[in-house]
């Protein structure tokens, strides 16, 4: 390669010394460039999420004085709740519509529109209900005038947000440039506006007329008791076969095939594990469909691999020296793994297991079919034995379903629901990455 | 493997038994996605007004809705099936196999389709000879049987303009896709005349005939889409030549991105569906399980609220949202009170 005669001197650089240095160079370029593009990519995916889904927080809110007149709402006037109740939501309509009309006179605000029906169109569906619940509570506050704050529909909200305007509602039939007249007016005055909305995180899922009523509450408890079933299953499962595998079976030809197959299980996609569901769970086993207890048994077997090979490198990484030093002071092979590796090896098992958690909560692929996707998450589960078992859709579920609904309001709350699912994934391995730095020991 | 095999099914079987004991209380429904909505909106308001429990509602098609709901009678068995197109005999059959044999039959209204495209885009006037010869796979060229030569808008009238052919329809899973080849593909296959020229060629065998007539061109221009609704209208957004075949309640409510097309003429609305003159629409039901009902709180309080004038009604949240009412209600609510079996 170089000649033995020709003479090199460390303060001069040759020219082979210079492409090495400039092939480093190169690398060094080629990584950042390679953390650049991937920081880019980042701030655009967080940035967009952000963008598209931080209005879904907020709502748009009419208050409005609404008179609870006696003669619509209890003609007997004798108060009795089953008389009361008999007064459907659309018998609640005509007041909502007098008080419209008064806060439209109160702000000075032109009206065009003769029929309630018409002004009825900048409420939310669920407006009447709201009143009603308040009524069938508050028995007697009939013959009062009661302030309330009531959900705008959702094309009054997607003016405030921007999403509507007047020439996207130049042939919509739910509403007109007419009623943004109004809106502007009643903006002025104070009547409508524009805040936080604590409903779409503790709320149920909404029918397609009123997205605006939508939240993410009872398939968040959805996902809620799919976690529980995948944790209260698969730690104690994993750890147990990975400690067996670890600490006590004896290499030969059935553990280094168990082994092989538990490396191919983390790897399968999770759509095979729903396949899997839905024929042993619910087809052979009869389980509920669409219930969180299918959707964490099938994610458990999901997670399974991932605790066992997790738990098995911790288990590993506990130097030989402790195990030996216990066995030398007498304590059996049982006391050695219990009193001594597993203790050490624990901040290691719970990492993985939260990684393994999280990713679980992010999946849907699985629950597709075994009906968790196209179920209206509508009702909150009445207790505990309710909340595995009745049907529930999980957060991503929801968010799948979302996405898909024909009113365009719809796909703002998808974002939402994944900031939601976000901050959840986030929260998680950040507690993962705080175990392992504060009680992992290296030795 | 197997001790997680045996620790879930040792689970399967504690909660078989917890399910067996816990008695249902809300209505479970299954069916047509085109229904969902409608459903999901009544269910809502159902919830709110009395005092069972909120439906459940799950979509999955017309056809696995019924497969579901002729499953057997019991309380693991859905009550209410969706249906965008009604009952065959084969599935009545499959039903009775299982013992369920009085099936009420609930027509809750019309569904338009409609033919949109981009807001920007121009502006059509159809027929259904023209989405036969736009889309069939063979048509009659100069008098004969031939592979569909058309390329361009213009190639299959010359009123429109060149714009490339490009249609968007649903897949063959969707109960929309029947009706889409019932009354629009099969109208303009007898109207251009290819449907007699393959009577001819086959010899008079009608069922075969119907079968050629609706076979869609494989050439890339009509695009199933398998999806929902809001796939179609990706779909238009990324090709702004494509049309696309839409539910009028979809397209209502994107009525900011898509403009509608008439058909022989006639603009669809519900107001025109509801007389009949807009040519492409169907009957949405339900099917309610008879043995459930005074079994399963809520049932027929649900199917009646259903029917309801206040719901199901011109002036009604589902004619709101798109449904087109049916001017046989009352007939429909008498039935329904009267639990008039099929």
């Amino acid at each position: 390669m170089s000649d033995p005669a020709v003479k090199s001197s460390l303060l001069t650089t040759d020219a082979h010394t210079r492409r090495r240095n400039a092939a480093e160079k190169r690398f060094r370029a080629y990584g950042l460039a390679a953390i650049a593009i991937g920081l880019v990519f980042l701030v655009l995916l967080l940035g967009s999420i952000l963008f598209k889904g931080v209005g879904a927080f907020q709502q748009t809110f009419i208050t409005l004085d609404v008179e609870l007149l006696e003669a619509k709402l209890d003609k007997s006037g004798n108060r009795d709740p089953a008389q009361m109740a008999k007064v459907t939501t659309f018998g609640y309509n005509p007041l909502l519509d007098a008080a419209i009309k008064r806060a439209t006179e109160g702000a000075g605000v032109e009206n065009p529109f003769t029929k309630g029906k018409d002004l009825r169109k900048l409420l939310s569906a669920g407006a009447a209900n709201q009143v009603r619940q308040f009524v069938l509570a508050n028995p007697d506050r009939i013959g009062e005038t009661v302030t309330f704050r009531l959900l705008a529909s959702s094309r009054v909200d997607g003016y405030f947000k921007g999403r509507v305007t007047r020439e996207s509602l130049a042939r919509d039939k739910n509403l007109t440039p007419a009623h943004l007249e109004m809106v502007d007016g009643l903006r002025e005055a104070g009547v409508v506006a524009k805040r936080f909305n604590p409903g779409f995180i503790t709320g149920a899922d909404a029918s397609e007329s009123r997205p605006e009523q939508a939240g993410i509450g009872v398939s968040m408890l959805g996902s809620f008791f799919m976690m529980l079933v995948v944790l209260a299953l698969s730690l104690p499962i994993g750890v147990a076969a990975s400690i067996y595998l670890e600490e006590f079976a004896r290499q030969n030809w059935f553990t280094d095939l168990i082994e092989v197959n538990i490396s191919n299980l983390a790897a399968v996609p999770s759509i095979v594990f729903g396949i899997l569901g839905l024929a042993v769970f619910i087809q052979f086993a009869h389980l509920p469909q669409s219930a969180p207890l299918v959707g964490g048994l099938v994610l458990t077997l999901m997670t399974l691999p991932t605790i066992i090979i997790s738990t098995r490198a911790s288990l590993k990484s506990v130097p030989p020296s402790i195990r030996e030093a216990a066995l030398g002071v007498g304590a059996s092979k049982m006391q050695t793994v219990f009193h001594h590796v597993l203790p050490l090896a624990m901040p290691g098992i719970l990492t993985g297991t939260i990684i393994g958690l999280a990713q679980a909560l992010g999946e849907t692929a699985p629950l597709l079919l075994i009906g968790m996707v196209g179920y209206i998450a509508s009702n909150y589960p009445g207790g505990i034995v309710e909340g595995f078992l009745s049907p529930n859709s999980a957060m991503p579920a929801q968010i799948y379903e979302w996405a898909k609904r024909a009113d365009p309001a719809y796909y703002e709350r998808a974002w939402g629901g994944i900031i939601i699912l976000l901050v959840f994934l986030m929260t998680m391995n950040i507690i993962a990455v705080i175990l392992r730095r504060r009680f992992e020991r290296r030795w | 493997m197997s001790f997680v095999k045996l620790t879930a099914a040792a689970l399967g079987i504690a909660a078989v038994s917890a399910t067996a004991a816990q008695a249902r209380e809300q209505v479970q429904v299954a069916g047509s996605s085109t229904v969902l909505p409608y459903a999901s909106i009544v269910a809502e308001a159902f919830g709110e007004n009395f005092d069972f429990p909120t439906p459940v509602v799950e979509s999955g098609g017309s056809s696995a809705g019924l497969k579901r709901f002729c499953e057997g009678v019991g309380e693991n068995t859905i009550d209410v099936a969706n249906a965008s197109r009604a009952i065959k005999e084969t599935e009545i059959a499959a039903c009775a196999d299982n013992g369920v044999t009085d099936i009420i039959e609930v027509r809750i209204g019309y569904d338009g389709i409609v033919f949109a495209s981009d807001i920007n885009g121009q502006t059509f006037e159809f027929t259904p000879s023209d989405w036969f010869l736009a889309l069939s796979d063979k048509v009659l060229v100069d008098g004969n049987l031939a592979n569909n030569p058309n390329k361009t808008w213009a190639d299959v009238n010359p009123a429109f303009p060149a714009q490339s052919l490009a249609a968007f329809v649903p897949g063959t899973k969707h109960g929309t896709r029947e009706v889409f080849e019932d009354k629009v593909i099969l109208a303009g296959c007898e109207a251009t005349g290819a449907f007699d020229a393959i009577m001819a060629a086959n010899g008079g065998d009608e069922k075969a005939a119907e079968k050629a007539c609706i076979a869609l061109r494989t050439d890339g221009i009509s695009v199933d889409i398998d999806g929902d609704y809001t796939e179609t209208l990706a779909s238009i957004e990324a090709n702004r030549d494509g049309i696309g075949v839409f539910g009028l309640a979809f397209y209502e409510n994107n009525t900011d991105k898509l403009q509608v097309a008439t058909m022989s003429g006639v603009t669809p609305s519900t107001e025109t569906i509801a007389t009949g003159e807009y040519p492409v629409s169907r009957p949405l039901y339900f099917y309610i399980k008879a043995a459930h009902i005074g079994v399963i709180p809520g049932l027929k309080e649900y199917a009646e609220f259903f029917v309801a004038d206040e719901i199901a009604g011109p002036d009604g949240p589902l004619a709101e949202y798109g449904l087109v009412s049916d001017p046989e209600l009352a007939v429909t609510q008498d039935a329904v009170a009267a639990e008039r079996t099929k």
